[in-house]
């Protein structure tokens, strides 16, 4: 079952390669792959999601998914939302639609893949299937230095990924197996080998997830790529590295983990505070929100720090959990009304905009809305993540022995909720609030099958803003 | 306790804004069915009176760990619910007649009614995170009214401030809550104490400081929300917006609800360890200081609506003050008439400013009281509530404060009795010069009385900043002292307190009557002591946003160009050698990908 959500997306891929209507099919099949998402969350204790098959004998590996935990399934359901509003808020330029619509569900089933796969390779190949795309539409349909963004993320996610691949061939050389389910079972690894595959994870996916200093490739890439990569790769593939930490490296090798707690402590305030004053300077809405998406993985950085502190945490999993998937929805969200905003008014430059709210009321709403979940407004989800990752920090706080690096390091990345603030506000300030300019004051307002899909995602906001347990029962 | 009415008294306002935002804003029944909400909430918190419960629902779980959302119904929170419901209700009633001109008037009842929902969460809240989530509500409200005429720069400006400065305030909070939490065990006000007794008991020597410490963190939240010094700024220019808005929000409701909180938490830990901790000094003096500054910075206003607005930071400060003085309960007292009279003070100069077309400067006004003599009547008891003439309801309150004051010994009492004097000389000037003499402008010469819409929430607002002091009517307040007495005695701190209303009344009087403009310039106070301009100029523009351009400039040129570039010519120089190879082509790259991975697998796992 699990494996026709994976392959659906990359079947409409080839389906429009070979001609089929791109827009349509690629709508289609991002629809049918949120309502099989929808199910697959209702029912995904049952083993009929398990899918298995082998590819070769040896090494033995098989193209094999499945939900060994509630995690996975918030990750495809994720996606299966992200690529639906993905593919309803592109607009293709004329000519280009199969690339356009392809490569979006290239991402998304490799993606999707990626948090399915319960084989060691496939979720890596999945993830690197997704990057492909990733370059291609930067380079290819991009905006303004489009080659420097593409050549740029090409050369750092791909040092990554191979920093990466080192820790997981190592992994797997000490397991001696590629079924992830499995590799926990051939027993403690041992600690010097578990510190130095802590150290090629962290780097490693802390490079695709814009880990401080790995971050300069996220911003321009996310300014240039075409909105929907932009949403898909910000919202939805980025999550890569962070679920690996979990899924991987918290239960295989917890002990070298503890050696890097405090370094990366001291990376995820870079993320915070030091990225945090770069997005205030920024002077470009979709650099400041690029800036902004690397901002925001300081907090569930904080949250796999907090479970590396204390494995018995599980507010500490589930934060991280939640936090992911209200930043995914939230930066897509962002991405695609800020793709609006350029194109009703033909500029993303923040001193050009300024009273956009009186045109264009339903675009000032929507992207309030999505504004103040960035920022961590209670009712909308991502406010549920954050202060579920402050509470894990504080965990293990109970005043006799003072604070902890843990919680210093929280109290510190409070103050990004401030800086957020802080940013978020005056750009909405310079955009939609003041008197109207000559780009704004007859900007037509965002067309009704626009709203479709920010309206999706807004619904999620509001679903799990108010109501974080509809999120948290799929943990259980 | 009955189950459903508390819900309903939290939900319904909610239910209201999203039926506004969604379907009712386009058909012009937005304003009626806020006001009927407004009315429903009133009647709900008055039947809720008296009652006691708590109820609650888990809104976010982690195994055994939940974060609930639940109400908790007391005298304090009950009462507070007739305040926040009352004053509302008299400024739904009161908007109609003032926004009915304003094309955005859906958008600005549905923002009120989504006011009503946050500070309905925040008295009726029995857990510290619920406390923060409609706390932050409360703020987003706050900015969406202050906003409400985005297109001004100011409006705009003023509503980013507010928010800014509030989340600057509730960094403290919620580092405040999280310690609180470590503390006690339990973020559920009922089961604080004994988490902190126990929590006493087994650290006899550092408790102190880290219960200080915590309590401090958590006083920086109402140091946002109720506008103490040195995070006051946000209110005078919350002005910005409506003026009823000015007098529900700014005035009664949102910035009292940091002295809400405060008492909440001094309650549910104890008064008895209140008074061990060096953090109510800290309380009682940040209270005492911004009553003093605020309370200078009012003299020298000309806005109508800003000599209200320090006025109101003045009065906070007050009831800060109590609650740092252990006398919480007579800062809970004074937040009850408080909200009357200056919901009342506001919604009269509300009433000025529609009859003068919208001018705000009290020099342009004048002769008021002839044009407008029940407007003038009504304005007049609510200075004399606020200015503490004896028998009104802000004499009682204000007493308590300085006798709680006078009996801590604290050279505080001084403060207090200066800024009762300071009190009745600003409010002279402003109801001598706005409402006295002659018209100075047309504008004025113009104005008319305002129609029944207007003024009937002005007399009941009237009557009850006259009577709210007196037993029949302060035993609804949320808190009380017990040896209060609403009859008046003569000692030393009524004494003083009345040596200074005259002393304030007469100076006022003397210098202002029949002035044309101004007689006194004291730059210091128009430059409200320069914390704007050392904010905006040092801390914004020199501090942060040059913080800002540094750190942007070294993430781009060190780690972007020289560290990561470095890399990244190294990976150039292999990327030339492969491009020969490469065809760059989609497939190409992804065949190259996947055989080269298989293979680098194979090859480590099996040789």
């Amino acid at each position: 079952m699990l494996a026709l959500i994976v392959f659906l997306p990359l079947a409409a891929f080839l389906a429009i390669l070979l001609g089929a209507p791109a827009r349509l099919t690629a709508v289609g099949a991002a629809a049918l792959n949120l309502a099989l998402a929808l199910y697959a969350a209702a029912t995904w204790h049952c083993p009929c999601w398990i899918f298995s098959e082998p590819v070769l004998a040896k090494p033995a590996i098989h193209l094999a998914f499945g939900f060994p935990d509630g995690m996975s399934v918030v990750m495809v359901l994720l996606t299966a939302i992200v690529t639906l509003a993905a593919v309803l808020s592109g607009k293709a330029p004329e000519g280009r639609e199969t690339l356009y619509y392809g490569s979006s569900l290239l991402l998304s089933g490799g993606a999707l893949g990626a948090f399915a796969a319960t084989d060691l390779f496939f979720f890596y190949a999945f993830h690197e299937l997704a990057l492909i795309p990733t370059f291609l539409m930067i380079g290819i349909l991009g905006r303004g230095e489009r080659r420097a963004a593409a050549w740029k993320i090409t050369i750092y996610l791909g040092l990554g990924s191979i920093v990466l691949l080192a820790g997981l061939v190592w992994l797997a050389n000490l397991t001696g197996t590629f079924d992830m389910g499995k590799m926990a079972d051939a027993g403690r690894i041992d600690p010097v080998a578990q510190k130095g595959i802590a150290g090629l994870l962290i780097v490693g996916f802390g490079t695709l997830v814009s880990l401080f200093p790995f971050h300069s490739w996220a911003a321009p890439a996310y300014a240039s790529a075409p909105a929907p990569i932009a949403m898909l790769h910000a919202g939805v593939l980025k999550k890569f590295g962070l679920y690996g930490l979990l899924r991987l490296a918290i239960p295989l090798v917890p002990d070298g983990l503890q050696a890097w707690l405090n370094p990366l402590l001291l990376l995820l305030l870079g993320n915070i505070l030091w990225v945090g004053y770069v997005t205030v300077s920024q002077k470009r809405l979709d650099l400041m929100l690029g800036n902004s998406s690397v901002m925001h993985m300081g907090y569930i950085f904080l949250a796999v720090a907090a479970l590396i502190a204390f494995p018995e945490n599980p507010l500490a999993r589930s934060a991280a959990i939640v936090l992911m998937f209200a930043h995914g929805i939230s930066i897509a969200l962002l991405f695609g009304l800020a793709d609006r905003i350029e194109r009703c008014t033909g500029s993303i430059d923040l001193a050009d905009l300024g009273g956009l709210g009186k045109s264009a009321p339903a675009l000032a709403f929507m992207f309030g809305i999505a504004a103040m979940a960035s920022i961590g407004l209670p009712g909308l989800a991502n406010f549920a993540g954050e202060v579920l990752v402050f509470l894990a920090a504080f965990k293990s706080y109970d005043g006799t022995s003072g604070l902890g690096p843990v919680q210093v390091t929280c109290i510190l990345a409070i103050w990004g909720v401030v800086i957020s603030a802080v940013y978020m506000l005056r750009a909405y300030r310079n955009i939609f609030q003041g008197p109207a300019g000559t780009l704004t004051s007859s900007a037509p307002d965002i067309s009704l099958t626009d709203r479709i899909p920010a309206l999706l995602l807004i619904i999620v906001l509001l679903a799990v803003g108010l109501y974080p347990n509809i999120l948290l029962n799929l943990l259980k | 306790m009955n189950h459903l009415l508390p819900w309903l008294l939290l939900f319904l306002p909610l239910a209201v804004t999203a039926a506004n935002q969604l379907v009712l804003k386009r058909t012009g029944l937005a304003p009626i069915v806020s006001v009927a909400s407004a009315l429903a909430t009133f009647v709900l918190a008055v039947m809720l009176m008296g009652t006691e419960g708590t109820a609650a629902f888990a809104w976010a779980s982690i195994g055994d760990f939940h974060l609930d959302i639940g109400i908790k119904l007391d005298a304090l929170s009950t009462g507070m619910m007739l305040v926040v419901t009352g004053v509302g209700l008299a400024v739904h009633v009161f908007s109609l007649a003032y926004m009915k001109d304003d094309e955005g008037k859906a958008r600005y009842f549905t923002g009120l009614s989504m006011f009503m929902f946050s500070m309905t969460g925040i008295v009726l809240a029995d857990n510290f995170i619920m406390t923060f989530i409609f706390w932050e509500l409360v703020g987003f409200s706050s900015y969406l009214l202050i906003g409400h005429w985005y297109q001004k720069e100011s409006a705009a400006d003023a509503a980013k401030k507010a928010f800014i400065t509030n989340r600057i305030g509730d960094f403290g909070f919620m580092i405040g809550i999280l310690m609180l939490w470590g503390i006690t065990g339990h973020l559920t006000f009922d089961q604080m104490q004994p988490g902190l007794q126990a929590f006493r008991a087994a650290n006899p020597s550092i408790w102190v400081g880290v219960v200080s410490a915590t309590v401090l963190c958590i006083f920086c939240g109402a140091v946002g929300k109720s506008a103490q010094v040195p995070l006051h700024v946000w209110l005078p220019d919350a002005m910005e917006g409506p003026t009823p808005v000015s007098a529900l929000i700014h005035a009664a409701t949102m910035v009292a609800a940091g002295v809400y909180m405060l008492f909440r938490v001094q309650t549910t830990l104890g008064t008895e360890v209140f008074e061990q901790l060096p953090a109510s000094d800290v309380i009682a003096w940040t209270g005492g200081i911004t009553a003093l500054l605020a309370a200078l910075m009012a003299t020298q206003q000309d806005d109508i609506k800003r000599v209200l607005a320090y006025s109101t930071l003045s009065q906070l400060g007050y009831m800060v003050m109590a609650v740092g003085f252990v006398a919480g309960d007579a800062g809970m007292f004074h937040l009850f008439t408080h909200a009357w009279f200056k919901a009342l003070l506001f919604l009269g100069s509300g009433a000025v400013i529609y009859a003068c077309h919208h001018e705000q400067d009290i020099w342009k006004m004048g002769g008021l009281v002839k044009k407008m003599p029940l407007t003038t009547l009504t304005f007049a008891a609510g200075c004399a509530a606020l200015i503490a003439v004896p028998g009104t309801s802000g004499f009682f309150s204000k007493e308590l404060i300085l006798d709680a004051a006078h009996k801590a010994g604290s050279p505080l009492f001084w403060v207090g009795a200066l800024v009762a004097a300071l009190t009745p000389f600003y409010m002279t000037r402003l109801f001598v010069v706005a409402f006295l003499g002659k018209h100075r402008s047309e504008n004025a010469e113009h104005a008319h009385e305002v129609g029944p819409l207007m003024l009937v929430p002005l007399g009941l607002l009237a009557l009850l900043a006259l009577l709210s002091g007196y037993s029949f009517l302060n035993r609804f307040s949320p808190a009380l002292p017990e040896d209060h007495s609403d009859s008046i005695h003569l000692n030393i701190v009524s004494g003083i307190s009345l040596a200074a209303l005259l002393i304030g009344v007469l100076a006022g009087w003397l210098l202002y009557a029949g002035k044309e403009k101004d007689p006194v310039c004291i730059p210091l106070l128009r430059d409200r002591f320069k914390f704007d301009w050392f904010y905006d100029t040092i801390l914004i523009r020199y501090f942060q946003n040059f913080l800002a351009a540094v750190i942007h400039f070294f993430d781009e040129f060190l780690i972007n160009g020289l560290l990561v570039g470095g890399l990244t010519r190294c990976a150039e120089g292999i990327g030339n050698v492969f491009r020969r190879v490469q065809s760059g082509n989609l497939q190409a790259y992804a065949f190259a990908f996947g055989f080269g991975v298989i293979l680098v697998i194979y090859l480590t796992v099996f040789i």
